[in-house]
């Protein structure tokens, strides 16, 4: 059948791990996107323009810092999920109570700036960031090489992928969380502090897009505009998913990552926009998201 | 009132310059992208250039006033278009400079025809320019897709890369950049085995990457620019495309686009440019002074070509001693060119200004020596075989 | 969503209120005679861009504001008619008229296709859609380029000769034609909102169940305000395509979506005449800063934050405090 449509099967199969390799990015952003939106109900604009924090902070620790790749791994995330902590204390925080709306224009707002600034500290073409050593080369799989790298990211992705979900659904924390993200108030009125619950989750969301962005360095271009049309792309993966949805955030994102690899065989040209055809189609038939609860 | 005070104003100076010199004042329009992807490539750095041309070519004492403004295009026609009919109608703009990004330079040169005033190119890669969008006010100064494709492409099929598979950014100017490429490729005996068009902007390269593998061609062109390319050539390299023995041909890369990737991800890359910092003592003096004053980053090919472009202007309002458009533009073309950058030079009627091309190869990181030391030149392009001939132009300006 | 339109129940109580009434007949006045005098003392150009604007961003505010639906992807109307009333004026010979009218017929075409899938979901769904359909606008544009030009858009296009005799290539001619064009649209949708329909439309938006209980076809009222914007968003997109002589990948683009939700804001949800104002705010600032560079994006992004943050109601909002009467 493959040979029918002139695609020799090796070739499909690399296509296919390139797809899981795409959707392993697509699932730590929407991730991400979907526990902020989860508890703060709001879209995180500015998830973009963090990822892209990610990796600058990880340039920024090997050039001024000497810090190398593994440690930025760790390091990166958590400066830029601070960031995080005090955009939610003095902006969103005093927006929690409105509608979607101004959170998603606050958010875009606080994004262009970021993006702004970079650009104007650091040039818009971008900046050199080498694969570690220890990760250099790759393996040859007889259809096709697979870098280190990217079998790297695939696995890193997937564990914390996991872990969060782990943590979110089967843990206490996560079970406190679970609870204010259904009634605020209620958890509240139990001694739980939910405000500060609320800060600790929008930086924990933060740093996973940073922790994308340490990833994505190596092998995309370091430059202040990366994340901006990323975020059209994620917030859709989330929405297909059902917003607020942890597992549905993860499957989707490596499930769009593979359909998007199929149509880079069959047509190249229209790789961007399946994910909102598929979008669409999801929202009519299934208007919760595939993985949501009906409203 | 205003037009009556303005015109006592112009007396009143030329009474003061004396007889010997009119004073003529000129407005300058550095148009380009100073927020997006060829911001470093043009950007600010083009309107240092611009100053530097007036300081180099003392105006001041010539007699002529000179005003540089600036404006950000953000890469958009619309917006390009909306300052060029502002800066014309308003504010008195006699010349636009730079314009890159194609469509945006189209945009502007149909105006600047509307309006009978100047435009000189520099950062525009599009030969429509001096094709069949020619315009008797518009030089196409520094490079264009026709260039770039006979440098790289004639090079590369000369150096027995002579089968081809394109990478191509999915939007008319990939297009272009291939079709042109394509031809030269084949017109020298090489072929062309295959492409793929990739969505733009894009991140992931990989999966084309690996068509292009599979193609089994000799040289990968990249039909694409800025953030495009540096993707691409980055993850070639990630998945051994390069070591395995398939060349890059870079069909539009910049000097910036270079340093952004680092020479452990470019070297050995090939690719064509207009300038490069580092030619001849000239070109070294200049682009120091220009470093000095842009952040310590040197000159792309781009800011180098408005520097030349501004001086050969007030080179002819000199001669014609006055800013009329037409009679500037034919001193323009009638005067030979000739600065520290560009060498000697000529404007030719369908306004394509000739000078050589550079064949460069990107250094290994052991054999840089400084920062921003990174090509090595591996050939010449006379002038006359960089650029299309008139004989084959579809410009009606020329009489054939 | 019933927080987006701060004075919302006001709107419909007040317009029964004679002194309301009057007011906004003296602001029509007013917007009339400031555009009799704008040519005279500002780049009649730059006006005609205002208002191009102005008018795709009260399109937006017809679907916010009086019908309750937040659209993101009203940049595909917009865009759409531009290319169409750009290709007929240059490759069909069309006069200006006829051009305009075939792009904004487009447009409601468009709106009606679209709206009937969009209007069965709400809120933030009911956006993602009207986005998701409008990428594929993008899509088409992009893979047309025989239509569309690709990224270099329909250049040149052609200003023509209004019903054949009036030449339209003078900027002031032009711009006299375009004002009248503005102000049929406002008086449109002062209008339409102003009609028994537009109470329906209202109703629904408060309540919708209550408005179904009492026998009126909801669906049908959503999508007919729908079309209706699209077609106003398509009178605005066809104009400026004769205005600007160009139609291109910036008029279907999702940053263009996202900027008349930016206008509407600054200018006032749910205000008559605020998206007016926030069209001229928005398109000065871009006027102004765009020789400030880099620079621009970061300003644009703190007057975001400012505006949510301080401005909520927007400027008219805050005005309409003020004078205690809804503007």
């Amino acid at each position: 059948m493959f040979e029918l449509l002139g695609i020799p099967p090796q070739a499909l199969f690399g296509q296919l791990l390139l797809g899981l390799i795409n959707g392993s990015f697509y699932a730590i952003l929407s991730l991400g996107l979907a526990v902020i939106f989860g508890l703060l109900n709001i879209i995180n604009f500015t998830h973009g323009a963090q990822y892209m924090m990610g990796a600058f902070v990880a340039w920024m620790c090997l050039n001024y810092l000497g810090v190398n790749y593994w440690a930025a791994l760790v390091l990166a995330p958590v400066i830029v999920g601070f960031t995080g902590v005090i955009i939610e204390r003095l902006f969103l925080s005093r927006i929690a109570h409105l509608d979607h709306l101004y959170g998603l224009l606050l958010t875009f707002g606080l994004a262009l700036i970021i993006q702004g600034l970079f650009r104007n500290s650091y040039g818009s073409s971008g900046l050199p960031y080498q694969i570690p050593d220890a990760l250099r080369g790759g393996y040859n799989l007889g259809f096709m090489f697979l870098p280190t790298y990217r079998a790297w990211v695939v696995v890193a992705s997937l564990i914390v992928c996991l872990a969060t979900w782990f943590m979110i659904e089967k843990t206490k924390l996560g079970a406190y969380l679970r609870a204010a993200t259904e009634n605020a108030t209620l958890t509240q009125a139990f001694g739980i502090n939910v405000p500060l619950l609320v800060t600790l989750t929008y930086g924990f969301g933060v740093a996973l897009a940073a922790f994308a962005g340490v990833l994505a360095a190596p092998i995309y271009s370091v430059n202040p505009n990366m994340g901006a049309d990323l975020i059209i792309v994620v917030f859709a993966v989330v929405v297909i998913g059902g917003m607020g949805s942890i597992m549905g955030a993860i499957v989707t994102g490596f499930s769009l990552g593979l359909v998007e690899g199929l149509t880079k065989v069959f047509y190249p040209e229209a790789s961007a926009t399946v994910i909102f055809i598929i979008m669409v189609l999801v929202l009519l038939v299934k208007p919760a998201g595939l993985f949501g609860r009906a409203a | 009132m205003k037009t009556t005070a303005l015109l006592l104003g112009t007396a009143l100076a030329a009474l003061a310059a004396g007889a010997a010199q009119a004073q003529t004042s000129v407005k300058v329009g550095v148009m380009n992208d100073r927020s997006g992807l060829y911001a470093d490539l043009s950007g600010e750095g083009s309107v240092i250039a611009a100053r530097m041309a007036v300081e180099d070519f003392k105006a001041a004492e010539k007699g002529i006033k000179v005003e540089i403004v600036s404006a950000d295009h953000q890469n958009k026609p619309d917006v390009g278009s909306t300052i060029a009919r502002q800066w014309y109608d308003q504010d008195g703009v006699d010349a636009i400079l730079d314009v890159p990004t194609s469509s945006v330079a189209l945009a502007v040169n149909q105006i600047t025809k509307e309006k009978n005033k100047i435009h000189i190119n520099s950062g525009a890669a599009s030969s429509d320019l001096t094709g069949k969008a020619c315009s008797p006010n518009t030089i196409h100064w520094t490079y264009d897709t026709y260039a770039l494709a006979q440098g790289t492409g004639g090079a590369m099929v000369k150096a027995g890369g002579d089968s081809w598979f394109f990478m191509t950014a999915d939007y008319a100017f990939g297009h272009a950049l291939e079709r042109d490429t394509g031809a030269i490729v084949t017109k020298n005996g090489g072929k062309v085995v295959g492409a793929v068009r990739t969505p733009f902007p894009g991140t992931d390269f990989s999966s084309f990457l690996l068509q292009a593998q599979a193609s089994k061609a000799k040289v990968i062109g990249l039909a694409n620019a800025g953030g495009d390319t540096i993707n691409s050539i980055k993850q070639a390299g990630e998945f051994g495309i390069t070591s395995a023995g398939q060349k890059l041909a870079g069909l539009l890369v910049f000097i910036t686009d270079v340093h952004a990737l680092g020479l452990q991800t470019a070297q050995g890359l090939v690719l064509t440019e207009a300038f490069y910092w580092d030619n001849n003592d000239g070109t070294r003096a200049w682009s120091e002074r220009f470093a000095k004053a842009n952040g310590g980053k040197k000159p792309s090919m781009v800011q180098a070509g408005v520097y030349s472009g501004m001086l050969h202007y007030l080179k002819a309002i000199e001669a014609t001693k006055g800013k009329d458009p037409t009679a500037v533009m034919a001193k323009m073309k009638e005067m030979p060119t000739d600065d520290p950058l560009f060498g000697k030079g000529s404007v030719r009627a369908d306004g394509r200004k000739m000078h050589d091309m550079y064949l460069f190869e990107v250094k290994k990181p052991s054999e840089s020596k400084a920062p921003w030391d990174y090509y090595k030149q591996v050939a010449v392009l006379k002038a006359d075989d960089a650029f299309k001939p008139l004989s084959e132009s579809e410009c009606p300006l020329v009489k054939k | 969503m019933a927080d987006v339109l701060p004075a919302d129940g006001s709107v419909t109580h007040a317009a029964a209120d004679s002194g309301t009434a009057s007011l906004h007949r003296n602001v029509m006045i007013g917007i009339a005679i400031a555009l009799v005098i704008a040519p005279f003392v500002a780049y009649p150009v730059f006006v005609m861009k205002v208002l191009c604007f102005a008018l795709f961003a009260l399109a937006f505010n017809l679907l916010l504001g009086y019908g309750g639906l937040l659209s993101f992807g009203h940049a595909a109307y917009f865009g759409m008619a531009s290319y169409v009333c750009a290709y007929a004026a240059k490759h069909w010979g069309f006069n200006p008229e006829f051009a305009i009218l075939a792009g904004t017929g487009v447009a409601a075409l468009l709106g009606l296709v679209f709206g009937s899938l969009a209007i069965r979901r709400q809120g933030i769904y009911f956006a993602m859609i009207t986005l998701a359909l409008a990428q594929m606008v993008f899509f088409f544009s992009l893979q047309t380029p025989r239509f569309t030009g690709g990224e270099d858009g329909i250049q040149a296009v052609p200003r023509g000769k209004l019903f054949g005799m009036i030449n339209l290539a003078d900027d002031r001619t032009l711009y006299w034609v375009v004002a009248l064009i503005f102000m049929g649209g406002l008086l449109a949708f002062y209008r339409i909102i102003h009609s028994p329909f537009g109470q329906v439309c209202k109703a629904i938006r408060d309540n919708e169940p209550r408005a179904i209980s009492l026998g009126y076809r909801a669906n049908q009222y959503k999508l007919a305000v729908f079309v209706l914007s699209a077609m106003l968003a398509g009178l605005a997109g066809s104009t400026k395509a004769i205005v600007f002589q160009l139609a291109s990948l910036t008029d279907v683009h999702w940053s263009m979506s996202g900027e008349v939700v930016l206008m509407t804001l600054v200018g006032g949800l749910g205000t008559i005449f605020g998206p007016i104002v926030g069209a001229l705010v928005i398109v000065s600032m871009q006027n102004f800063l765009a020789t400030l560079g880099a620079w621009v994006t970061v300003i644009q992004g703190v007057i975001f934050v400012l505006c949510v943050l301080l401005f909520r109601e927007g400027i008219l909002g805050v005005i309409a405090k003020w004078i205690k009467k809804p503007l």
